[in-house]
């Protein structure tokens, strides 16, 4: 590709300013979708062109981006991203959270707390809550003006009266400032408290469904649940056999033939500073 | 000790170079030309310009190349490349009454002004294979008639004379464009003709054809089909008249289907409409009878529930580069989630298990 033949973060200037458009309306009315004209990426859709497009509409040539997918900085999406904003804008890139102005993410929310300077962006593959309720997007939009949610409320219900529990593990759905259900990506529910008075700008890309939203800086968000069924974060349980956390999001490994597991950090960069500090778990060398 | 995996920027990049030696083949072979796909291979580039909405064979041509022949790939690219490209303006609207036609038939009436003209059609051949093509192409020239008529008049034109085919009005609306803005319902009905144009044809296809087969059947006829060159003409403010920027080959179809009428109106044939870029007789077919069954509401028939009626089924789910994306896409890494089902999974077992043992001990007891 001809570097000279694209502008700054392959967006053309019209486009961005399309989009940052719809982010500063979705940034005045936290949790609801706004529909915007969303571009064919050089990417498939559903490889994160949302996200793509809303970090090309913000980064700017000072920035410093951060990518990953299922936590980790080095998956071949995430790494395939970061070339490709690396190529077209130019802008700095790093693996530390702690370093990075942009996060554009992928199922995960980082365990370390972020910043009033920091921006998480969110690829978002189905935007819509009740989609899976119900089908259609002209009846589902209605349902939201009129916060008409009671269908959400009663597969809830019925989760717990078959399952004992709300059968939804990750994508867990979230009443936004108590106006708005969204949908928070399909990240584990492990991560839904991090989405509530979060310091950093969140915004939500969703390209193939053309939809952006966000939750400004300190927004409440609180996952649904029941009085006498109250939400749970949970994760396996077990601590990183690498770094020794305790309270990280882990992944599941087999290491051998026998079907044997251990249990790491799904946040690499968590994983790998704590490592750098010192702290082991029992697997470390 | 476990080490995880790091290296992806590596593997893509070696994935990417066993990509390239694939798409090369035995470098014995000859190496196929960009010219020779848009030579020999012209109804895939057709279909490529058509479905990535961009009319420029020679680009088309190097996308097939690069897809390895596969077409949804090479639409892609095309799609892809197409957003990058500044507008300058837009030309005025083709006109098709004015087509050097290379086919044109109809269906509907044995003779028309004009004459029928088969063109170069797969329709009378005998599907047998050719196994001299396999040694050699020698190139035939047909015979042809000198065709240089200037207007060819429409079929549903001379229907409509005698008011027998509804009238279509033009309400002198910008159309929608939704590649620069997102797809609203209810859509109109220019919109669903800009969705259909560049919809996939297989889609389209098993679409309209589960019309013919009573899933809102609307009888169609196949009043006029035709194929050939369009002038494109542009306006140029600055110089205060039209300018002839190019020349591009068309197909459309235009339908006559089963009447409809009231007490106040009498009854009429009415109208399904189909145009895609190239030569793409077979999409243009399927899309007027696809544009015939979402025309329900406003023809007031009755909503059959079938899927070629349900305009936000059919444009949401017509897109092959949207289609193809969302669907391959779950080969990327879902390991988070596939972590938190595990859990969950593990949990309600765990509860269901105690259940079953309280339950059996009360038995006991």
């Amino acid at each position: 590709m001809n570097n000279e033949a694209y502008n700054f973060a392959y967006l053309d200037e019209q486009t961005k300013r399309m989009i940052r458009r719809a982010l500063l309306k979705a940034v005045a009315i936290p949790g609801y979708q706004v529909p915007f004209a969303s571009r064919e990426m050089p990417m498939p859709y559903g490889w994160g062109t949302g996200g793509v497009q809303v970090s090309a509409a913000i980064l700017t040539p000072d920035d410093r981006l951060k990518v990953i997918d299922q936590g980790a900085d080095d998956t071949t999406n995430a790494v395939s991203i970061r070339s490709f904003f690396k190529r077209t804008a130019g802008v700095q890139t790093t693996t530390a959270t702690s370093e990075a102005t942009v996060i554009q993410t992928r199922h995960r929310i980082p365990e370390v707390p972020l910043t009033e300077k920091q921006t998480l962006v969110y690829q978002v593959p189905i935007p819509e809550p009740l989609r899976f309720l119900e089908p259609r997007e002209s009846e589902t939009r209605k349902m939201h003006s009129l916060e008409e949610y009671g269908l959400m409320h009663v597969k809830l219900y019925e989760d717990i009266a078959r399952h004992g529990h709300i059968a939804t593990s990750y994508a867990y759905p979230v009443s936004v400032e108590e106006r708005y259900i969204m949908d928070p990506s399909p990240i584990p529910k492990f991560d839904n408290p991090k989405l509530s008075q979060n310091a950093a700008l969140q915004l939500f890309g969703a390209g193939r469904e053309q939809r952006i939203y966000a939750l400004p800086p300190y927004t409440k968000v609180v996952s649904l649940d029941f009085d006498d069924h109250p939400f749970e974060a949970s994760k396996a349980n077990h601590v990183c056999a690498l770094c020794g956390a305790e309270h990280s999001y882990l992944d599941e490994v087999i290491v051998d033939d026998e079907g044997n597991r251990m249990f790491v950090c799904s946040d690499t960069d968590y994983c790998e500073s704590r490592r750098a500090q010192g702290l082991t778990g029992k697997s470390a060398a | 000790m476990y080490v995880s995996v790091k290296g992806g920027e590596q593997a893509i990049e070696n994935a990417h170079a066993w990509l390239d030696e694939a798409r090369r083949g035995d470098t014995n072979i000859a190496e196929i030309n960009v010219a020779q796909i848009r030579e020999q291979l012209s109804l895939s580039v057709n279909r490529v310009m058509a479905e990535g909405s961009l009319y420029d064979p020679d680009l088309a041509a190097l996308a097939i190349k690069q897809s390895r022949g596969d077409l949804i790939e090479a639409i892609f690219l095309i799609r892809a490349y197409r957003t990058t490209l500044p507008r300058f303006g837009y030309s005025n609207a083709i006109d098709t009454s004015a087509m050097a036609c290379e086919r044109r038939v109809s269906a509907t009436f044995k003779d028309i002004p004009g004459g029928q003209i088969l063109g170069p059609t797969f329709d009378y051949t005998h599907r047998l294979i050719d196994f001299k093509l396999a040694a050699e192409g020698n190139a035939k020239k047909a015979s042809k008639r000198d065709n240089s008529v200037d207007k060819m008049p429409r079929v549903s034109d001379f229907l409509n004379r005698e008011g027998l085919m509804e009238a279509v009005i033009d309400n002198g609306d910008t159309p929608a464009d939704l590649t620069r803005e997102p797809l609203e319902l209810p859509a109109n009905r220019s919109l669903r003709l800009q969705s259909l144009a560049r919809a996939d044809e297989g889609f389209l296809l098993s679409l309209a054809y589960s019309t013919q087969r009573g899933y809102a059947r609307n009888h169609a006829f196949v009043g006029e089909l035709r194929i050939g060159l369009v002038d494109v003409v542009m306006d140029i403010p600055e110089l205060g008249f039209d300018i002839d920027i190019g020349e591009i080959q068309v197909t459309e179809c235009e339908t006559v289907n089963q009447f409809t009428g009231s007490k106040t109106q009498p009854p009429q044939f009415t109208r399904g409409y189909g145009l895609v870029l190239g030569q793409t007789e077979r999409k243009a077919i399927s899309m007027a009878l696809v544009d015939r069954a979402m025309r329900w509401e406003e023809l007031g028939e009755d909503d059959e529930g079938a899927p070629a009626q349900d305009a936000e089924f059919v444009l949401y789910h017509s897109d092959n580069i949207q289609a193809t994306g969302f669907l391959e896409h779950i080969k990327l890494p879902h390991y988070v989630d596939f972590q938190a089902e595990l859990e969950l999974i593990r949990q309600l077992r765990e509860d269901a298990e105690t259940n079953l043992s309280n339950t059996e001990d009360a038995h006991e007891q």
